[in-house]
């Protein structure tokens, strides 16, 4: 890849930048999840690797949730709107060595930026906005923006009249998250303090999730289902609704973060109720897949790709009735700060928005590549890897967290829930440890399917070829 | 090919996002700006100074550029004896001052204003330092707290105010907050004891007006441990505090807190060097049953980031 960065974009094989992130994101998936499995163990057993400033565990959580949000999902994406974009417009990236170079500084930038967090500590002391404010610049100069302008760019070249949902939610997200960091990190640019400080965090860490990773997530299950099983999307007009509330709802309720600290009352009213209405998008979304899937079931099984994608679709049905209840007053006074939000942050990553990326870069990367998958066999492996993986994280912290809210409203000497806990967080640890063999084992069927992957016949897609292994 | 152009769905994307960040963002913005600052907010932002997360005066989170809080039995300038209880903030030259000496604006309606006609704040120079106080007077008939410029008003000075106090008096809690953030003790402990429990086990939750000058805040979203603003009233033992952070297990068997022996550094308070694989080797025999008594912890150096980090754990009061 390196050679093409010093090439005519015209010389530029087509899909080079979208093979180039899916195999970064795909790395980065494995570092984040090895990190997030080593951090596990040091929950359930304090003193595996100890002593060390290095390998503190404090050193270590922010670096996993960085990873894999700016490393393996954003660049998921990212590998995603560099092919999406183009077929959707029956037209070409408008710059491939755009793209090359933006996955490059990508990896650059972020590679410096987590090492640094890693072995100085350095760190914002701002939950999701832990980076310190040169890399937030960096991030918006010269990895969203150039990510944004080839979207745009790509869009307004599109051969076609209209333009398709996925391709909304791209042009719109790319928008939003420059925004979000721009707005959400103000605190540090500006060195605003106390409550603004406090606020904007959790501005930032809300509308992050709500404006970049949900909808982008959201689009590319609006562009996988339709486009293997072959069906028409079921409605273009709940499409709209869904993209019109996630615009209106998703990007008001930063403050049901804070519930339990001194902000305005009105602001946690609005925010809570605002939050309900997330339930609004989530419907619209769920339903017009799950309705896309009509008389093609039998795809969920056969097909890896639709198997992933409505497993994450599914995923939103427990993740939007957890996200829009649980942080009304009523919920919230219980579960608040305790691992059943750990269970739903996971559910909304590495279960709802994961499984949609994975099956993304399956697709992409086949069809870009023109090889089929090397082996469904693995593919298979890796998906019940992640499933089973994921489904012992989340019920285990689900439990976990049901514990401590209840010894948080009893008053129980804190000590006895970490005792209550412990089983939980050895069965987390195997979880996070099961997804992260999942993923070694993708990137080898990744790697193998660039070698060894039977070429696929002009003409055709990769899931009209049957698997082979 | 005709293309639509979508101008109509571009301004209405504009509408609803301006209308949401209106929303969302101006209007908490004159609330919040409203909030006066209370004495724990004057007190907690005095200690901390700037910032304790990354900032250009302290890039790699070493405790740089910070105040220390100096407890003061007798006038520096005078030698007259001071009430119990009178605490000073010390910033040395160059030392940069916080949000609320800078822009004083942000202290809220009253203290503010206290803060810049008796308080004076408009004459500290942080090249020269100055030395700050908390105090009490009275605006448009009502009681507030806000910041005294000493060096101003009663001409005290850095070096003489340091000099005037025992070491024990002076408490390095702004390095320790550094400490905090940079450990990420936020990502176990809480600072914000909830407002609709924990009032018995963790303390009073803050108030509106407690965090004006506050950065980073550091709420903490995952509670895995106590919460920990009020600790030091709960339980103030030097002693007990040292041998948690050396190895948590020595008090707490359950405890699954990291161990930081390595804020310790190399050499105890005599200067000698700590021998870590010694230390751990006893605790490993003491922990199987072959020692009767665990080895004792070392005594931390002055200058060592444990004791910044203990003296801000005991100043959550």
């Amino acid at each position: 890849m390196f050679k093409y960065l010093f090439a005519k974009n015209e010389d530029i094989p087509t899909g080079s930048a979208a093979i180039y992130f899916g195999f970064s994101s795909i790395i980065w998936f494995v570092i984040g999840t090895g990190l997030g499995s080593f951090n596990a163990a040091k929950l359930g057993f304090p003193d595996f690797v100890t002593g060390s400033f290095v390998f503190a565990f404090g050193h270590m959580r922010q670096v996993h949730v960085m990873a894999v949000i700016f490393g393996w999902i954003s660049m998921a994406f990212a590998m995603a709107m560099m092919y999406i974009t183009p077929i959707i417009g029956n037209t070409k990236l408008w710059s491939e060595k755009l793209g090359l170079w933006n996955c490059f500084l990508w990896n650059v930038g972020l590679t410096l930026a987590l090492t640094l967090m890693w072995t100085f500590g350095i760190e914002s002391g701002r939950e999701y906005s832990d980076f310190p404010w040169p890399i937030d610049l960096y991030i918006v100069f010269f990895i969203l923006f150039p990510l944004a302008l080839n979207v745009w760019m790509t869009i307004k070249n599109r051969r076609t009249q209209g333009i398709y949902t996925t391709n909304w939610f791209f042009a719109a997200a790319t928008f939003m998250v420059a925004i979000v960091f721009l707005v959400g990190n103000s605190p540090e640019f500006f060195h605003l303090t106390g409550l603004t400080e406090a606020y904007l965090t959790w501005w930032f860490a809300h509308n992050v999730l709500g404006l970049w990773i949900t909808p982008v997530a959201a689009a590319i299950a609006y562009y996988t289902i339709p486009k293997v099983t072959g069906n028409p999307l079921y409605s273009h007009r709940i499409g709209h609704l869904h993209f019109w509330s996630v615009v209106v709802f998703y990007s008001t309720p930063a403050a049901h973060h804070l519930m339990s600290a001194p902000l305005p009352e009105w602001l946690k009213s609005f925010a809570s109720v605002e939050g309900v209405l997330i339930l609004v998008p989530a419907i619209a979304f769920v339903s017009n897949i799950l309705l896309t899937m009509q008389g093609k079931w039998h795809m969920f099984v056969e097909n890896l790709e639709i198997k992933f994608t409505v497993t994450g679709v599914l995923m939103a049905i427990p993740l939007n009735m957890q996200g829009g209840f649980q942080q009304t007053r009523a919920i919230n006074w219980y579960i608040h700060g305790t691992g059943w939000i750990v269970a739903h942050a996971h559910l909304a990553l590495l279960g709802f928005s994961t499984f949609m990326e994975v099956a993304a870069v399956y697709l992409g990367m086949q069809t870009l590549m023109r090889r089929k998958l090397y082996s469904i066999a693995l593919g298979n492996f890796h998906y019940w890897m992640l499933l089973i993986g994921f489904s012992t994280y989340w019920i285990s912290m689900t439990i976990a967290g049901l514990i401590q809210g209840a010894g948080k409203i009893y008053e129980v000497p804190y000590i006895d829930v970490v005792v209550a806990e412990h089983p939980y967080m050895i069965a987390r640890w195997i979880g996070g440890t099961m997804v992260f063999t999942g993923n070694i084992v993708w990137l080898y069927n990744m790697w193998m399917t660039a070698r060894a992957g039977t070429v696929i016949p002009a003409g055709r897609q990769p899931h009209e070829l049957a698997y082979e292994r | 090919m005709a293309f639509r152009q979508y101008t109509v769905g571009a301004r209405m994307f504009g509408l609803a996002l301006g209308s949401s960040m209106m929303i969302t963002l101006f209007f908490p913005s004159i609330d919040i700006r409203n909030v006066t600052a209370t004495e724990s907010a004057l007190d907690r932002q005095l200690q901390d100074g700037w910032d304790a997360g990354f900032n250009l005066t302290d890039p790699i989170l070493k405790g740089w550029n910070k105040p220390v809080k100096v407890l003061m039995t007798k006038d520096p300038k005078t030698g007259a004896a001071l009430p119990p209880g009178t605490y000073a903030y010390v910033y040395s030259a160059g030392t940069w001052f916080p949000s609320g000496i800078i822009h004083p604006v942000i202290l809220g309606a009253g203290a503010s204003d206290l803060t810049v006609q008796k308080g004076r704040v408009g004459e500290a120079d942080n090249k020269a330092g100055a030395v700050f106080m908390v105090k009490h007077g009275m605006f448009e008939g009502q009681d507030y707290a806000y910041i005294e410029d000493v060096t101003a008003t009663q001409g005290w000075m850095p070096e003489a105010v340091l000099s005037s106090a025992p070491e024990a008096n002076v408490s390095h809690s702004g390095a320790g907050k550094t400490m905090f953030v940079r450990e990420g003790c936020w990502w176990c402990h809480t600072l914000l004891p909830e407002e609709t429990q924990d009032w018995q086990a963790f303390g009073v939750p803050p108030m509106l007006g407690d965090f004006n000058g506050a950065s980073p805040t550091s709420f903490g979203s995952d509670r895995k441990a106590p919460d920990l603003l009020h600790v030091a009233s709960r339980n103030s033992s030097r002693e007990w505090m040292l041998m948690h952070f050396f190895n948590p297990r020595l008090v707490q068997p359950h405890s699954i807190m990291p161990r930081f022996d390595y804020l310790w550094g190399d050499k105890d308070a005599s200067g000698k060097d700590i021998d870590f694989g010694k230390w751990r080797a006893e605790y490993d025999e003491y922990h199987e049953g072959k020692r009767d008594t665990p080895p004792d912890v070392p005594e931390p150096a002055k200058n060592s980031e444990i004791r910044e980090l203990l003296d801000f754990m005991l100043s959550l009061k």
